[in-house]
């Protein structure tokens, strides 16, 4: 448990650093970025990673807390952290009310019944044009602000985006090394075995799924008011597929993992520009050879790589000798 | 201890009990035999909760259990070793043995005694010891079973449901799970009901044994006597074709 603290304390100060050597404000709000695509995957992986549970609704609960903060607050004047609270009350109750039947479906057929949810989500953004704006967007959020601090650039944005980071980052690391983390792998495994040990696997699963929705929710009202802006192409099927697969390249049931993925997906396309129209096979490439390579993950596949490319190194000199 | 009366289940259309009555008395070992398909499991997983009976009743020490959640059932003091075993794979020896204690945690019990069951279950078993840190994947099938076992152990249930504890393993390692069985009775006083389709080495150790085809109990009685019944004898022990291939 002390190298847990102890890796958990390496994160903090390397997020706290990382302004000292970036200060072009682009980078920074790619790393927003990748803090606000941090919390979804990570969302994303309690459910997926650790209780084996497949969702493809996500993007939907991102843009319901996005929203609902929105909303609130350009339209109806309510203070952001208020509305932020609001969207992800409502997200997890929703969530905790459909999961129930939803979650008694499994594999393929959950995927399906998650990917309906989610495109329902999205045709509302879409249609509701009297409160969301439809297909236009809509704009005029205000930043959140904190003692007469308001987050309005790329800086303070950065420091806020990640001080929720590494409290989800905290909250999941304690979750699954908890008692209910061991029930959720053990759903994962066997649900039936799980059950005759008294694990209410049926509960748990709706608990798990609210959690993660209403944490996809603070993650769309964060998104909301450092954009300032929302449209539904934000929260569409694509992105739900985009959070899957960032759970996957960074490692399933890994807190690190998610952490990973979301960077590696989000910084990817950037550091493709280089090949301009060609990005998009590129990038698809490299993805399918990370599947085919590195099966557990980025957190498993980096640190074998470079203990494959020691051990060469090393064996080397003794083939010459 | 447990009486079952007039039990149905169906999954979906298949009534896959059919009326199905029988009890256990305390420190009993029943043995449940019956070809595939009888319904063997079935009737554990009425009894676990897993899959819950339409109709009937199950009185439990004196309490009704008919209906509820696998989760209430563990708590009264049933528990089960799943058919097949299913360890949690991905967690190590030591995980799916405090997993077994799942409810416990949750009330709160001391964590010593927890620790102290744990001590006794790796003291039944050794090699659980060797490899508590190990994943439950990677241990041999005969192993699986004892963790299986060691879990559903770590509930400290009155009532111990086996489902096919010899399935796929060699014959001396089955020997050597159903010497703990037999230890368990003598020394705990665990009440147990075990399925299997070893019928004969199941009818060996236990007390009294029920015979079940296409869901219905269609012989009962001690299990020397069953042992002895020409009709179980021709259907699940193989003796009067071999009788007849020496002839």
């Amino acid at each position: 448990m002390n190298r847990e603290v102890y890796k958990f304390l390496v994160l903090v100060a390397i997020v706290l650093l990382c302004p000292l050597a970036v200060h072009e404000g682009y980078i920074l709000n790619v790393l927003v970025f990748v803090g606000i695509h941090t919390m979804l995957a990570l969302a994303l992986n309690l459910l997926l990673g650790y209780a084996g549970q497949i969702s493809l609704g996500q993007a939907g609960f991102f843009g319901l807390g996005a929203y609902i903060s929105g909303i609130l607050t350009a339209t109806h004047g309510v203070n952001p952290w208020l509305a932020m609270g609001e969207g992800a009350v409502v997200v997890t109750l929703l969530a905790f009310l459909i999961g129930f039947p939803i979650l008694k479906l499994k594999g393929h057929y959950l995927a399906m019944a998650t990917l309906g949810l989610g495109i329902i989500i999205y045709i509302v953004f879409n249609e509701a044009v009297d409160q969301t704006g439809g297909p236009s967007g809509l704009s005029g959020i205000p930043n959140l602000s904190l003692g007469g601090i308001i987050f309005d650039n790329d800086l303070k944005n950065y420091y806020l985006i990640w001080t929720f980071v590494l409290l989800s980052m905290g909250l999941a690391l304690n979750l699954v090394h908890s008692r209910i983390g061991r029930a959720l792998r053990a759903i994962h495994d066997s649900e039936v075995a799980a059950r005759v040990m008294g694990v209410n696997a049926r509960l748990l699963k709706v608990q798990i799924f609210a959690l993660s929705a209403g944490l996809s929710a603070v993650a769309g009202s964060l998104y909301a008011h450092t954009m300032t802006f929302v449209a539904p192409a934000s929260f569409g099927f694509n992105f739900s597929v985009e959070l899957v697969t960032m759970v996957i390249i960074g490692g399933l049931a890994s807190i690190y993992g998610s952490l990973l993925g979301a960077a590696l997906l989000t910084l990817l396309p950037e550091l493709l520009r280089a090949f301009q129209d060609y990005d998009i096979i590129v990038y698809g490439l490299l993805l399918i050879i990370m599947t085919m390579y590195m099966p557990g993950g980025l957190v498993k596949g980096v640190p074998a790589l470079f203990s494959a490319i020691r051990s060469r190194l090393k064996r080397k000199p003794s083939a010459h000798a | 201890m447990l009486k079952v009366k007039n039990i149905n289940t169906y999954y979906g259309k298949v009534h896959a009990l059919k009326n199905i009555s029988l009890h256990l008395g305390e420190g009993e070992i029943v043995a449940l035999i019956g070809a595939n398909g009888a319904g063997k499991t079935t009737m554990l997983n009425t009894l676990s909760g897993v899959t819950p009976a339409s109709s009937g009743s199950i009185n439990f020490l004196g309490e009704s259990i008919t209906g509820l959640a696998p989760d209430r059932i563990v708590k009264n003091g049933v528990s089960q070793v799943p058919e097949g075993r299913q360890v949690f794979k991905g967690l190590t020896v030591a995980d799916n043995l405090e997993l077994g204690a799942y409810l416990r945690f949750c009330s709160r019990e001391s964590k010593d005694a927890i620790r102290r069951d744990m001590g006794h279950i790796y003291e039944l078993f050794p090699r659980l010891e060797e490899r508590r840190k190990q994943m439950a994947g990677t241990l041999s099938g005969g192993e699986q079973q004892m963790l299986a076992i060691g879990r559903a152990l770590m509930a400290k249930p009155k009532l111990l449901l086996l489902d096919e504890p010899s399935m796929g393993l060699a014959p001396l390692v089955v020997q050597e799970i159903f010497t703990v069985i037999e230890r368990l009775r003598r020394d705990e006083g665990t009440t147990i009901m075990l399925v299997e389709q070893n019928a004969k080495a199941a009818l060996k150790m236990a007390d009294r044994g029920y015979v079940l085809e296409t869901g219905k109990v269609i012989l009962e009685g001690p299990a020397a006597e069953l042992l002895e019944n020409r009709e179980v004898q021709r259907a699940y022990l193989g003796k009067d074709k071999k009788e007849i291939w020496e002839r």
